[in-house]
């Protein structure tokens, strides 16, 4: 328990401490957002996951098309 | 079939993922190598107490930070795109991509997460020593996780230690140590981290020049130059080394690359290399037109950076695609040695590698065991050649070659520029007086883009110089693409612009206003 509140206390001064790195966290979560709520969910779906439930129906799929794209 | 394929959706995802690419292999490489650079320095502080080595290795931590942090999470949108846009190659690849880059976020997360914290809290709050090994194993764990990823990228130019099961449509590994350790991926890896330890002592020395041309902050840039020019130095002697090494892979492996990055379309014994040429715009192969307006030639080195030795045959563009010639084995007598295939003697059989893929399932589903394993061993035979059934026509093996070959040349010239560069500030900064080579810091200063020019010209060279393949001989973009239209991916390629573009205003922005604060003796976080 000690160790967990050292650990804690260690991670919160550094941030609290912090002057260029507060607007570095502030980049970084804009940038998360933007990768992960809007690219990800909005123009990145997993292509394969969002037409097929099972790994088999997936590689059948793709099976496919390496023949057809013959 | 391939008018059912948005062919612009091919172009857009290729520039797309080149765009990424591109933007985030400019964060990634300053990482690599500063991290280095700082953990010596604070070595240097850790062994001499001398508090100007402290306040040195916090100037330089901070700007490692500043860089790490835009930097972070930007090669995570790669891998959107594999399972957006190139979801046949993502399935095709199987684990074999997938365990690399599994372990390279396991220990990308641990190593740089834990340590990185120690590295910027833990200033006075934990001993020197524990301080010193964070700042080492910040650098080892960012080195780290770009082996995984880099091994998971000389794989596709070089495909070993798997076997295709026509049951799944994937590859399956069956020997990690041959993907882990094929000379591919060995020199891949040395030769792309000593590329970031060049470009990180370029950094350093150019800005500390900038100090020096201002007459701020002397001692400090003079320390930091002599740190970073004797890195550089070094490190630039291993990235020429490991460019041999991959040169001399390349011919083995991707003996099209190597003659697009020597523009050479006929091969012959005892080639030699081209230092500098302009090469006829509208050379064509098999058009008879000499390839070059002009070069300047060094005998037969081509052979012996190919081939270790100096009466070597190099195929050209021509042989490649016609065929018949016999490759060089050293060892082999030319007796003994097998011609190889035309490209147009591959299309047929990666043909029938993928008429026998039909027939296999068409035999398994109807239960006919017999025809199964006939077509299945047909598969096999034919599976080093499958991806050339998927070409339209033998010209289609052949990557562009004036892009491979400027930007090869452009990468080699600058490569020896900086080995100069860096001998050339040392031998100043020994002699005392490189304060008054105005012209020497300027030229410094100037050189912070062209590293990173030769390290994407680099990258141009080995990606664009393997084309059409997404792997080598097995998978080409045309078979590797999403079958999607092109419409989001075009609005995320400027979604993407203009994210990067930002990102790197933001870097840029935040670094200048840092680097004209300068140090400071109690350094920021």
């Amino acid at each position: 328990m000690k160790l967990l509140q050292g650990i804690w206390q260690f991670y919160y001064e550094g941030f609290r401490s912090m002057t260029v790195g507060r607007k570095l966290w502030v980049i970084i979560l804009i940038k998360l957002f933007i990768i992960f709520f809007i690219l990800k969910l909005f123009f990145f779906p997993n292509f394969l996951n969002s037409k097929f439930q099972s790994d088999l129906e997936k590689g059948n799929y793709v099976r496919e098309q390496l023949i057809i794209r013959n | 079939m391939f008018d059912q394929i948005d062919l612009s959706m091919v172009d857009w995802a290729r520039a797309q993922f080149a765009l990424t690419a591109i933007y985030h292999w400019l964060f990634v490489p300053l990482t690599l190598g500063l991290s280095f650079i700082v953990a010596i320095m604070e070595t240097i502080y850790v062994r001499t107490g001398n508090p100007e080595w402290k306040k040195i290795t916090k100037f330089w931590m901070l700007l490692f930070g500043i860089n790490f942090a835009i930097g972070v999470a930007t090669g995570i949108i790669l891998e959107f795109q594999f399972g957006t846009n190139w979801s046949n190659y993502s399935w095709f690849v199987g684990d074999i991509f997938g365990a690399p880059l599994a372990i390279e976020g396991i220990m990308a997360f641990f190593l740089e997460s834990t340590f990185i914290a120690v590295m910027f809290f833990g200033w006075n709050k934990v001993s020197k020593g524990f301080h010193l090994a964070a700042s080492w194993l910040t650098a080892i764990g960012a080195n780290l996780s770009a082996l995984w990823i880099l091994v998971a990228n000389a794989w596709m130019q070089n495909p070993v230690g798997m076997k295709f099961n026509p049951d799944t449509a994937r590859n399956e590994m069956i020997n990690f140590w041959e993907v882990l350790f094929s000379p591919m991926a060995v020199n891949k890896f040395l030769h792309t981290i000593s590329n970031g330890y060049v470009i990180a002592s370029i950094f350093v020395i150019g800005i500390s020049a900038w100090f020096l041309l201002h007459h701020r902050h002397v001692l400090t840039a003079k320390r930091s130059i002599l740190v970073a020019g004797i890195f550089g130095i070094i490190t630039s002697l291993f990235l020429a080394y490991t460019g041999d090494g991959s040169a001399y892979t390349v011919a083995q492996k991707q003996p099209m690359k190597l003659a697009a990055m020597e523009g050479l379309y006929k091969g012959t014994s005892g080639a030699g290399l081209v230092a500098v040429g302009i090469l006829t715009p509208s050379k064509k192969p098999g058009d008879g037109k000499d390839p070059f307006l002009m070069k300047v030639e060094i005998p037969n080195m081509l052979s012996i950076l190919g081939y270790r030795d100096s009466k070597a045959f190099v195929p050209g563009v021509t042989d490649l695609l016609n065929g018949g010639y016999k490759p060089w084995f050293e060892k082999i007598p030319e007796e003994e040695r097998e011609s190889t295939y035309s490209v147009a003697q591959k299309m047929e059989k990666g043909k029938l590698a993928i008429s026998a893929l039909r027939n296999y399932k068409t035999a398994s589903k109807a239960g006919d065991t017999i025809l199964a394993n006939i077509s299945r061993r047909q598969l096999e035979e034919n599976f080093p050649y499958f991806g050339y059934g998927y070409l339209t026509k033998p010209e289609s093996a052949v990557p562009n070659i004036p892009l491979t070959f400027y930007s090869f040349h452009l990468m080699v010239m600058l490569g020896f520029y900086f080995i100069l560069l860096f001998a050339l500030v040392l031998f100043f900064l020994n002699r005392g007086n490189l304060e008054k080579q105005r012209w020497l810091l300027w030229l410094s200063l100037w050189t912070i883009p062209l590293g990173y020019l030769a390290s994407q010209a680099g990258w141009v060279v080995a990606e664009v110089g393997r084309q059409p393949w997404v792997i080598q001989d097995l998978l080409p973009t045309i078979a590797a693409i999403s079958m999607i239209g092109a419409g989001s991916v075009k609005t995320t390629f400027w979604i993407f612009a203009a994210l990067f573009t930002a990102l790197l205003i933001a870097e840029v922005m935040i670094m200048v206003r840092q680097i004209k604060i300068g140090p400071k003796d109690g350094g920021q976080k």
